[in-house]
Protein backbone atom coordinates (compact mmCIF):
# COMPACT_ATOMS: atom_id res chain seq x y z
CA UNK A 1 0.00 0.00 0.00
CA UNK A 2 1.50 3.06 -0.91
CA UNK A 3 -1.25 5.87 0.47
CA UNK A 4 -3.52 6.06 3.00
CA UNK A 5 -6.79 4.52 2.75
CA UNK A 6 -8.79 8.18 4.43
CA UNK A 7 -8.32 11.83 3.42
CA UNK A 8 -8.72 12.69 7.02
CA UNK A 9 -7.24 11.32 10.09
CA UNK A 10 -10.29 11.40 12.20
CA UNK A 11 -9.89 8.42 14.58
CA UNK A 12 -7.72 5.12 14.62
CA UNK A 13 -11.45 3.37 13.90
CA UNK A 14 -11.63 4.67 10.35
CA UNK A 15 -7.92 3.47 9.88
CA UNK A 16 -6.80 0.08 8.57
CA UNK A 17 -3.47 -1.95 9.44
CA UNK A 18 -1.94 -1.05 6.28
CA UNK A 19 -2.51 2.68 6.47
CA UNK A 20 -1.00 2.70 10.42
CA UNK A 21 2.36 0.57 8.68
CA UNK A 22 2.32 2.95 6.02
CA UNK A 23 2.34 6.02 8.69
CA UNK A 24 4.95 4.12 11.11
CA UNK A 25 7.33 3.47 8.05
CA UNK A 26 7.19 7.07 7.15
CA UNK A 27 7.75 8.51 10.66
CA UNK A 28 10.94 6.37 10.55
CA UNK A 29 11.83 8.74 8.06
CA UNK A 30 11.16 11.72 9.87
CA UNK A 31 12.53 10.69 12.93
CA UNK A 32 15.99 10.26 11.16
CA UNK A 33 15.27 14.25 9.69
CA UNK A 34 14.13 15.34 13.39
CA UNK A 35 17.74 13.94 14.80
CA UNK A 36 19.59 15.92 11.77
CA UNK A 37 21.81 18.98 12.62
CA UNK A 38 19.37 21.08 10.40
CA UNK A 39 15.86 18.97 11.58
CA UNK A 40 13.62 20.61 7.95
CA UNK A 41 12.69 19.29 4.88
CA UNK A 42 10.78 21.45 2.32
CA UNK A 43 8.04 19.19 1.17
CA UNK A 44 4.85 20.95 2.22
CA UNK A 45 6.80 24.56 1.14
CA UNK A 46 2.96 25.13 -0.25
CA UNK A 47 0.35 24.03 2.25
CA UNK A 48 -1.45 26.28 4.74
CA UNK A 49 -2.19 24.64 8.02
CA UNK A 50 -4.34 26.18 10.66
CA UNK A 51 -4.63 24.70 14.21
CA UNK A 52 -7.73 25.23 15.97
CA UNK A 53 -7.43 24.32 19.37
CA UNK A 54 -10.91 24.81 21.09
CA UNK A 55 -9.81 22.95 24.61
CA UNK A 56 -6.79 23.64 26.11
CA UNK A 57 -3.58 21.99 25.22
CA UNK A 58 0.10 22.04 25.65
CA UNK A 59 1.85 19.36 24.41
CA UNK A 60 -0.42 18.43 21.51
CA UNK A 61 -0.19 21.82 20.10
CA UNK A 62 3.19 22.29 20.24
CA UNK A 63 4.36 19.24 18.64
CA UNK A 64 2.19 19.54 16.05
CA UNK A 65 3.05 23.00 15.37
CA UNK A 66 6.42 21.94 15.59
CA UNK A 67 5.48 18.89 12.93
CA UNK A 68 4.05 21.32 10.51
CA UNK A 69 7.47 23.48 10.46
CA UNK A 70 9.76 20.78 10.49
CA UNK A 71 8.22 20.16 7.11
CA UNK A 72 8.23 23.72 6.05
CA UNK A 73 4.19 24.12 6.22
CA UNK A 74 2.67 27.83 6.94
CA UNK A 75 0.97 28.00 9.91
CA UNK A 76 -2.00 29.55 11.72
CA UNK A 77 -2.98 29.48 15.35
CA UNK A 78 -6.41 29.49 16.37
CA UNK A 79 -7.34 29.29 20.56
CA UNK A 80 -11.09 29.59 21.62
CA UNK A 81 -10.50 31.50 24.37
CA UNK A 82 -9.74 34.39 22.46
CA UNK A 83 -12.07 34.17 19.32
CA UNK A 84 -15.33 34.64 18.24
CA UNK A 85 -16.01 31.57 19.21
CA UNK A 86 -17.00 33.43 22.39
CA UNK A 87 -18.87 36.05 20.53
CA UNK A 88 -21.42 33.15 19.28
CA UNK A 89 -20.01 32.18 15.76
CA UNK A 90 -20.92 28.72 14.79
CA UNK A 91 -18.31 26.17 14.57
CA UNK A 92 -18.96 25.69 10.68
CA UNK A 93 -18.59 29.43 10.31
CA UNK A 94 -15.48 29.74 11.81
CA UNK A 95 -14.01 27.19 10.06
CA UNK A 96 -15.00 28.58 7.07
CA UNK A 97 -13.95 32.06 7.77
CA UNK A 98 -10.42 30.62 8.26
CA UNK A 99 -10.51 28.05 4.90
CA UNK A 100 -11.56 31.42 2.92
CA UNK A 101 -8.31 32.56 3.91
CA UNK A 102 -6.89 29.33 1.72
CA UNK A 103 -5.96 27.08 4.50
CA UNK A 104 -5.36 23.25 3.08
CA UNK A 105 -5.49 21.50 6.41
CA UNK A 106 -7.10 21.56 9.94
CA UNK A 107 -5.71 20.38 12.97
CA UNK A 108 -8.81 20.61 15.39
CA UNK A 109 -9.25 19.72 19.25
CA UNK A 110 -12.49 20.22 20.43
CA UNK A 111 -14.53 19.18 23.42
CA UNK A 112 -17.14 17.47 21.68
CA UNK A 113 -17.07 14.19 20.65
CA UNK A 114 -17.21 14.00 16.81
CA UNK A 115 -16.64 17.34 16.34
CA UNK A 116 -13.94 16.26 13.66
CA UNK A 117 -15.71 14.08 11.73
CA UNK A 118 -18.86 16.98 11.28
CA UNK A 119 -16.16 19.56 10.17
CA UNK A 120 -15.09 16.77 7.57
CA UNK A 121 -18.68 16.80 6.31
CA UNK A 122 -19.01 20.29 5.92
CA UNK A 123 -15.98 21.46 4.68
CA UNK A 124 -13.64 21.54 2.19
CA UNK A 125 -10.20 21.02 3.82
CA UNK A 126 -8.56 17.45 5.24
CA UNK A 127 -8.68 17.20 8.90
CA UNK A 128 -6.75 16.04 11.60
CA UNK A 129 -8.17 15.36 14.96
CA UNK A 130 -6.26 16.38 17.69
CA UNK A 131 -8.76 14.97 20.55
CA UNK A 132 -12.34 15.06 20.10
CA UNK A 133 -13.90 15.66 23.99
CA UNK A 134 -13.98 11.67 25.11
CA UNK A 135 -14.04 10.03 21.65
CA UNK A 136 -10.54 9.49 20.08
CA UNK A 137 -7.42 10.89 20.22
CA UNK A 138 -5.67 8.91 17.33
CA UNK A 139 -1.90 10.69 16.97
CA UNK A 140 -1.66 9.97 20.78
CA UNK A 141 -2.41 6.20 20.56
CA UNK A 142 -0.25 6.08 16.80
CA UNK A 143 2.82 7.72 18.74
CA UNK A 144 2.55 5.36 21.84
CA UNK A 145 2.05 2.44 19.09
CA UNK A 146 4.97 3.81 17.61
CA UNK A 147 6.68 4.04 21.15
CA UNK A 148 5.98 0.44 21.73
CA UNK A 149 7.22 -0.59 17.92
CA UNK A 150 10.31 1.45 19.30
CA UNK A 151 11.26 -0.25 22.14
CA UNK A 152 9.96 -4.30 21.37
CA UNK A 153 10.44 -4.69 17.92
CA UNK A 154 6.74 -5.04 17.39
CA UNK A 155 3.37 -4.22 18.83
CA UNK A 156 1.91 -7.86 17.53
CA UNK A 157 1.29 -10.24 20.38
CA UNK A 158 2.23 -7.60 23.21
CA UNK A 159 0.13 -7.66 26.12
CA UNK A 160 -0.61 -3.77 26.76
CA UNK A 161 -2.22 -2.30 30.06
CA UNK A 162 -3.72 0.57 30.07
CA UNK A 163 -4.76 2.28 33.60
CA UNK A 164 -6.83 4.65 34.88
CA UNK A 165 -10.17 6.46 33.71
CA UNK A 166 -10.93 4.89 30.78
CA UNK A 167 -14.41 5.93 30.78
CA UNK A 168 -13.50 9.93 30.06
CA UNK A 169 -10.16 8.91 28.11
CA UNK A 170 -10.07 9.74 24.69
CA UNK A 171 -6.36 8.41 24.51
CA UNK A 172 -7.83 5.10 26.23
CA UNK A 173 -10.60 4.50 23.54
CA UNK A 174 -7.79 5.30 20.49
CA UNK A 175 -5.04 3.14 21.97
CA UNK A 176 -7.64 -0.01 22.06
CA UNK A 177 -8.23 0.95 18.67
CA UNK A 178 -4.82 0.85 17.40
CA UNK A 179 -3.25 -1.90 19.58
CA UNK A 180 -6.37 -4.22 18.90
CA UNK A 181 -5.53 -3.13 15.29
CA UNK A 182 -1.87 -4.56 15.38
CA UNK A 183 -2.91 -7.45 17.31
CA UNK A 184 -1.79 -6.64 20.75
CA UNK A 185 -3.25 -8.40 23.78
CA UNK A 186 -5.15 -4.74 25.75
CA UNK A 187 -6.11 -5.27 29.44
CA UNK A 188 -7.87 -2.21 31.15
CA UNK A 189 -7.02 -1.10 35.01
CA UNK A 190 -9.15 0.93 37.10
CA UNK A 191 -12.30 2.05 39.49
CA UNK A 192 -15.33 0.22 38.14
CA UNK A 193 -16.68 3.02 38.13
CA UNK A 194 -14.15 4.44 35.60
CA UNK A 195 -14.31 1.43 33.16
CA UNK A 196 -17.23 1.50 30.78
CA UNK A 197 -19.88 -1.30 31.26
CA UNK A 198 -19.48 -2.67 27.44
CA UNK A 199 -15.56 -2.26 27.21
CA UNK A 200 -15.10 -6.00 26.59
CA UNK A 201 -17.32 -5.34 23.43
CA UNK A 202 -14.10 -4.34 22.03
CA UNK A 203 -12.06 -7.47 22.52
CA UNK A 204 -10.54 -6.02 26.17
CA UNK A 205 -10.38 -7.68 29.37
CA UNK A 206 -10.64 -5.81 32.62
CA UNK A 207 -8.60 -6.17 35.96
CA UNK A 208 -9.39 -4.24 39.01
CA UNK A 209 -6.09 -5.67 41.02
CA UNK A 210 -3.27 -3.33 39.85
CA UNK A 211 -0.87 -5.90 40.56
CA UNK A 212 -2.11 -8.67 39.11
CA UNK A 213 -2.17 -6.39 35.48
CA UNK A 214 1.14 -5.66 35.78
CA UNK A 215 2.62 -9.13 36.55
CA UNK A 216 0.90 -9.77 33.56
CA UNK A 217 1.93 -6.96 30.86
CA UNK A 218 4.88 -6.18 28.85
CA UNK A 219 3.98 -2.27 28.20
CA UNK A 220 1.69 -0.27 31.58
CA UNK A 221 0.04 3.30 29.89
CA UNK A 222 -0.72 4.81 32.85
CA UNK A 223 -3.43 7.38 31.94
CA UNK A 224 -3.70 10.99 33.69
CA UNK A 225 -6.58 11.32 36.47
CA UNK A 226 -8.70 13.54 34.59
CA UNK A 227 -10.46 15.65 37.31
CA UNK A 228 -11.78 17.93 34.56
CA UNK A 229 -14.14 15.49 32.91
CA UNK A 230 -15.88 14.13 36.34
CA UNK A 231 -18.78 15.85 36.85
CA UNK A 232 -19.47 13.93 39.91
CA UNK A 233 -16.80 11.21 41.91
CA UNK A 234 -16.21 8.64 40.51
CA UNK A 235 -13.51 7.65 43.66
CA UNK A 236 -13.66 8.75 46.99
CA UNK A 237 -10.11 10.25 47.51
CA UNK A 238 -7.03 11.18 45.15
CA UNK A 239 -5.03 10.06 48.06
CA UNK A 240 -7.06 6.52 47.95
CA UNK A 241 -7.03 6.13 43.88
CA UNK A 242 -3.20 6.68 44.32
CA UNK A 243 -3.30 4.07 46.75
CA UNK A 244 -5.00 1.46 44.47
CA UNK A 245 -4.38 2.34 40.84
CA UNK A 246 -0.67 4.26 41.48
CA UNK A 247 2.20 3.15 40.38
CA UNK A 248 5.51 3.52 42.48
CA UNK A 249 8.75 2.45 42.06
CA UNK A 250 7.99 -0.39 45.26
CA UNK A 251 5.64 -2.55 42.75
CA UNK A 252 7.74 -1.57 39.85
CA UNK A 253 10.64 -3.37 41.09
CA UNK A 254 8.73 -6.21 42.89
CA UNK A 255 7.83 -7.83 39.52
CA UNK A 256 9.24 -10.45 37.98
CA UNK A 257 9.84 -8.72 34.76
CA UNK A 258 10.85 -5.06 33.46
CA UNK A 259 8.05 -3.43 32.03
CA UNK A 260 7.74 -0.54 30.02
CA UNK A 261 6.06 2.71 31.38
CA UNK A 262 4.19 4.88 29.65
CA UNK A 263 2.07 8.32 30.20
CA UNK A 264 0.53 10.21 27.56
CA UNK A 265 1.07 13.30 29.98
CA UNK A 266 0.44 15.54 31.43
CA UNK A 267 1.77 13.86 34.44
CA UNK A 268 -0.06 14.22 38.04
CA UNK A 269 3.22 13.67 39.77
CA UNK A 270 2.12 11.53 43.09
CA UNK A 271 -1.20 10.59 41.61
CA UNK A 272 -0.95 7.95 38.74
CA UNK A 273 3.02 7.55 38.93
CA UNK A 274 5.03 8.42 41.54
CA UNK A 275 8.39 10.87 40.61
CA UNK A 276 10.85 7.83 40.84
CA UNK A 277 9.17 5.92 38.44
CA UNK A 278 8.06 8.42 36.02
CA UNK A 279 12.20 9.68 35.72
CA UNK A 280 12.89 6.08 35.96
CA UNK A 281 14.61 4.74 32.92
CA UNK A 282 11.78 2.19 32.58
CA UNK A 283 9.38 4.89 31.63
CA UNK A 284 9.54 6.22 27.70
CA UNK A 285 7.74 9.36 28.65
CA UNK A 286 9.81 11.92 26.91
CA UNK A 287 10.94 8.90 23.67
CA UNK A 288 6.83 9.07 23.55
CA UNK A 289 6.85 13.23 23.28
CA UNK A 290 10.26 13.24 20.63
CA UNK A 291 8.03 9.86 18.94
CA UNK A 292 5.06 12.77 18.52
CA UNK A 293 6.71 14.73 16.25
CA UNK A 294 7.92 12.55 13.96
CA UNK A 295 4.79 10.31 13.42
CA UNK A 296 2.89 13.98 13.39
CA UNK A 297 5.18 14.63 10.05
CA UNK A 298 4.42 11.41 8.72
CA UNK A 299 0.68 11.79 9.31
CA UNK A 300 1.04 15.49 7.74
CA UNK A 301 2.78 14.33 5.41
CA UNK A 302 0.56 11.21 3.90
CA UNK A 303 -2.26 13.38 4.12
CA UNK A 304 -0.80 16.33 2.67
CA UNK A 305 0.28 14.11 -0.59
CA UNK A 306 -3.63 13.54 -1.59
CA UNK A 307 -4.78 16.93 -1.23
CA UNK A 308 -5.74 18.07 -4.68
CA UNK A 309 -4.17 15.80 -6.87
CA UNK B 1 12.02 -8.15 -25.67
CA UNK B 2 13.17 -5.45 -28.22
CA UNK B 3 15.63 -4.14 -25.05
CA UNK B 4 18.56 -2.42 -26.46
CA UNK B 5 22.35 -3.18 -24.56
CA UNK B 6 24.03 -0.06 -23.92
CA UNK B 7 26.92 -1.29 -21.91
CA UNK B 8 27.84 -5.41 -20.82
CA UNK B 9 29.21 -6.32 -17.63
CA UNK B 10 32.76 -5.95 -18.94
CA UNK B 11 32.17 -2.68 -20.10
CA UNK B 12 30.30 -1.81 -16.87
CA UNK B 13 33.55 -3.09 -15.17
CA UNK B 14 36.21 -1.08 -17.31
CA UNK B 15 33.84 2.03 -16.84
CA UNK B 16 34.35 1.95 -13.02
CA UNK B 17 37.57 1.20 -12.87
CA UNK B 18 38.24 4.43 -14.72
CA UNK B 19 36.03 6.41 -12.57
CA UNK B 20 37.76 5.02 -9.28
CA UNK B 21 40.85 6.04 -11.21
CA UNK B 22 39.58 9.50 -11.67
CA UNK B 23 38.41 10.13 -8.11
CA UNK B 24 42.13 9.47 -6.38
CA UNK B 25 43.27 11.44 -9.26
CA UNK B 26 41.59 14.57 -7.80
CA UNK B 27 41.48 13.01 -4.17
CA UNK B 28 44.59 11.37 -3.29
CA UNK B 29 43.70 10.53 0.02
CA UNK B 30 40.85 11.22 0.93
CA UNK B 31 40.64 12.78 4.10
CA UNK B 32 38.45 15.61 3.75
CA UNK B 33 36.44 13.64 1.09
CA UNK B 34 33.57 11.79 1.83
CA UNK B 35 30.92 9.87 -0.49
CA UNK B 36 27.11 10.33 -0.71
CA UNK B 37 25.73 7.97 -2.84
CA UNK B 38 22.25 9.13 -4.04
CA UNK B 39 19.15 6.37 -2.71
CA UNK B 40 17.74 4.50 -4.03
CA UNK B 41 19.85 3.49 -6.90
CA UNK B 42 22.48 5.82 -6.56
CA UNK B 43 23.74 3.51 -3.76
CA UNK B 44 24.84 0.26 -5.53
CA UNK B 45 27.24 2.55 -7.62
CA UNK B 46 28.62 4.30 -4.65
CA UNK B 47 29.00 0.34 -2.93
CA UNK B 48 30.91 -0.25 -6.06
CA UNK B 49 33.48 2.61 -6.23
CA UNK B 50 33.88 2.53 -2.86
CA UNK B 51 35.12 -1.29 -3.41
CA UNK B 52 37.13 -0.38 -6.21
CA UNK B 53 39.20 2.63 -3.90
CA UNK B 54 40.04 -0.17 -1.13
CA UNK B 55 40.99 -3.37 -3.84
CA UNK B 56 42.76 -0.83 -5.91
CA UNK B 57 44.21 1.96 -4.23
CA UNK B 58 44.13 0.61 -0.20
CA UNK B 59 42.00 3.56 0.35
CA UNK B 60 40.00 2.26 3.01
CA UNK B 61 37.64 3.85 5.86
CA UNK B 62 35.80 6.44 3.30
CA UNK B 63 33.37 8.35 4.55
CA UNK B 64 30.03 6.93 2.98
CA UNK B 65 26.88 8.05 3.29
CA UNK B 66 23.56 7.30 1.74
CA UNK B 67 20.86 10.32 0.80
CA UNK B 68 17.24 10.18 0.39
CA UNK B 69 15.83 12.66 -1.88
CA UNK B 70 12.43 12.35 -1.33
CA UNK B 71 11.16 15.23 1.06
CA UNK B 72 13.21 17.73 -1.19
CA UNK B 73 11.80 17.02 -4.51
CA UNK B 74 10.03 19.64 -6.15
CA UNK B 75 7.01 17.13 -7.57
CA UNK B 76 5.48 16.41 -4.36
CA UNK B 77 1.37 16.51 -4.43
CA UNK B 78 2.14 16.59 -8.79
CA UNK B 79 2.68 13.26 -9.66
CA UNK B 80 -0.08 10.61 -9.22
CA UNK B 81 1.99 8.16 -6.53
CA UNK B 82 2.61 9.29 -3.55
CA UNK B 83 6.76 9.71 -3.20
CA UNK B 84 8.08 7.36 -0.53
CA UNK B 85 11.05 7.98 1.07
CA UNK B 86 14.48 5.53 1.09
CA UNK B 87 16.45 5.34 4.32
CA UNK B 88 18.99 8.50 4.82
CA UNK B 89 22.31 7.42 6.52
CA UNK B 90 24.76 9.89 7.38
CA UNK B 91 26.69 10.05 10.91
CA UNK B 92 29.12 12.94 9.90
CA UNK B 93 29.20 16.37 9.17
CA UNK B 94 29.75 17.59 5.64
CA UNK B 95 30.95 21.10 6.77
CA UNK B 96 34.01 22.13 4.71
CA UNK B 97 34.28 18.79 3.60
CA UNK B 98 34.42 17.73 -0.40
CA UNK B 99 31.41 15.64 -1.51
CA UNK B 100 30.89 13.34 -4.28
CA UNK B 101 27.22 12.77 -5.30
CA UNK B 102 26.94 8.91 -6.97
CA UNK B 103 23.81 8.29 -9.34
CA UNK B 104 23.33 6.09 -11.32
CA UNK B 105 21.43 7.53 -13.89
CA UNK B 106 21.65 11.94 -14.88
CA UNK B 107 18.52 12.62 -16.39
CA UNK B 108 16.46 16.01 -15.83
CA UNK B 109 19.22 16.91 -13.20
CA UNK B 110 16.07 17.41 -10.89
CA UNK B 111 16.99 14.75 -8.14
CA UNK B 112 20.78 16.24 -8.22
CA UNK B 113 18.78 19.40 -7.59
CA UNK B 114 17.24 18.03 -4.68
CA UNK B 115 19.84 16.32 -3.13
CA UNK B 116 22.14 19.86 -3.05
CA UNK B 117 19.37 21.26 -1.21
CA UNK B 118 19.45 18.44 1.03
CA UNK B 119 22.76 18.03 1.73
CA UNK B 120 22.37 21.40 3.71
CA UNK B 121 20.95 19.66 6.46
CA UNK B 122 24.20 18.30 7.09
CA UNK B 123 26.39 21.21 6.94
CA UNK B 124 28.17 23.64 4.18
CA UNK B 125 29.98 21.31 1.57
CA UNK B 126 33.27 22.86 0.74
CA UNK B 127 32.84 21.34 -3.14
CA UNK B 128 30.37 19.26 -4.39
CA UNK B 129 31.36 17.06 -7.22
CA UNK B 130 28.94 14.49 -9.41
CA UNK B 131 29.51 11.38 -10.81
CA UNK B 132 27.48 8.90 -12.63
CA UNK B 133 27.33 6.02 -14.55
CA UNK B 134 25.37 7.32 -17.33
CA UNK B 135 24.53 10.69 -18.74
CA UNK B 136 21.24 11.39 -20.66
CA UNK B 137 22.53 14.61 -21.95
CA UNK B 138 20.21 15.85 -23.82
CA UNK B 139 17.74 15.39 -21.44
CA UNK B 140 18.45 18.01 -18.71
CA UNK B 141 15.80 20.40 -17.50
CA UNK B 142 18.49 22.28 -15.00
CA UNK B 143 21.88 23.39 -16.14
CA UNK B 144 23.51 20.32 -14.09
CA UNK B 145 26.60 18.46 -15.57
CA UNK B 146 28.61 15.05 -13.66
CA UNK B 147 32.34 15.87 -13.06
CA UNK B 148 33.16 12.17 -13.43
CA UNK B 149 30.71 10.08 -16.04
CA UNK B 150 30.45 6.40 -17.58
CA UNK B 151 29.07 6.82 -20.71
CA UNK B 152 26.73 9.42 -22.47
CA UNK B 153 23.86 8.17 -23.91
CA UNK B 154 21.42 9.91 -26.59
CA UNK B 155 18.19 8.60 -25.57
CA UNK B 156 15.20 10.54 -26.58
CA UNK B 157 13.12 11.48 -23.84
CA UNK B 158 10.21 8.85 -23.56
CA UNK B 159 13.06 5.64 -24.04
CA UNK B 160 14.06 4.11 -20.42
CA UNK B 161 17.58 3.57 -19.17
CA UNK B 162 18.12 0.93 -17.26
CA UNK B 163 21.10 -0.46 -14.69
CA UNK B 164 20.90 -3.53 -13.48
CA UNK B 165 23.28 -4.73 -10.90
CA UNK B 166 24.76 -8.05 -9.96
CA UNK B 167 23.83 -7.74 -6.43
CA UNK B 168 19.74 -6.73 -7.31
CA UNK B 169 19.34 -8.40 -11.06
CA UNK B 170 22.26 -10.86 -11.13
CA UNK B 171 23.68 -9.33 -13.94
CA UNK B 172 25.55 -5.57 -14.71
CA UNK B 173 24.46 -4.28 -17.39
CA UNK B 174 22.36 -1.37 -18.66
CA UNK B 175 19.83 -1.08 -20.85
CA UNK B 176 17.84 1.41 -23.02
CA UNK B 177 14.36 0.40 -23.41
CA UNK B 178 11.79 1.70 -25.71
CA UNK B 179 8.37 3.98 -25.76
CA UNK B 180 6.14 0.97 -25.26
CA UNK B 181 7.70 -1.02 -22.89
CA UNK B 182 8.33 2.51 -20.58
CA UNK B 183 4.91 2.59 -20.09
CA UNK B 184 4.19 -1.18 -18.69
CA UNK B 185 7.49 -0.54 -16.08
CA UNK B 186 6.96 2.57 -15.04
CA UNK B 187 7.48 1.86 -11.65
CA UNK B 188 10.72 1.45 -12.27
CA UNK B 189 11.14 5.25 -13.40
CA UNK B 190 14.67 6.83 -14.21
Amino acid sequence: MSELSVNHLLGIKYLKKEDIDLIFKTADHFKEVINRPIKKVPSLRDITIANLFFENSTRTRLSFELAEKRLSADVINFSAASSSVKKGETLIDTVNNILAMKVDMVVMRHPNPGAGIFLSKHVDASIINAGDGTHEHPTQALLDSYSIREKLGEVANKKILIVGDIMHSRVALSNIFALKLQGAEVKVCGPKTLIPKYIESLGVSVETNLRKALEWCDVANMLRVQNERMEMSYFPTTREYTQQFGLNKEILDSLNKEIIVMHPGPINRGVEITSDVADSKQAIILEQVQNGVAVRMAVIYLLASKINR
Amino acid sequence: MSQKVLLNSKEINIILRRLACQLVENHPNFKNTVIIGIQPRGVFLANRIIQLLEEEYSINNVEYGQLDITFYRDDFRRSDKLLEANKTKIDFIVEDKQVIFVDDVLYTGRSIRAALTAIQSFGRPNVIELLTLIDRRFSRHLPIQPDYNGRQVDAINDEQVKVHWKEVQGEDAVYLLPTSETKQQKTDSK
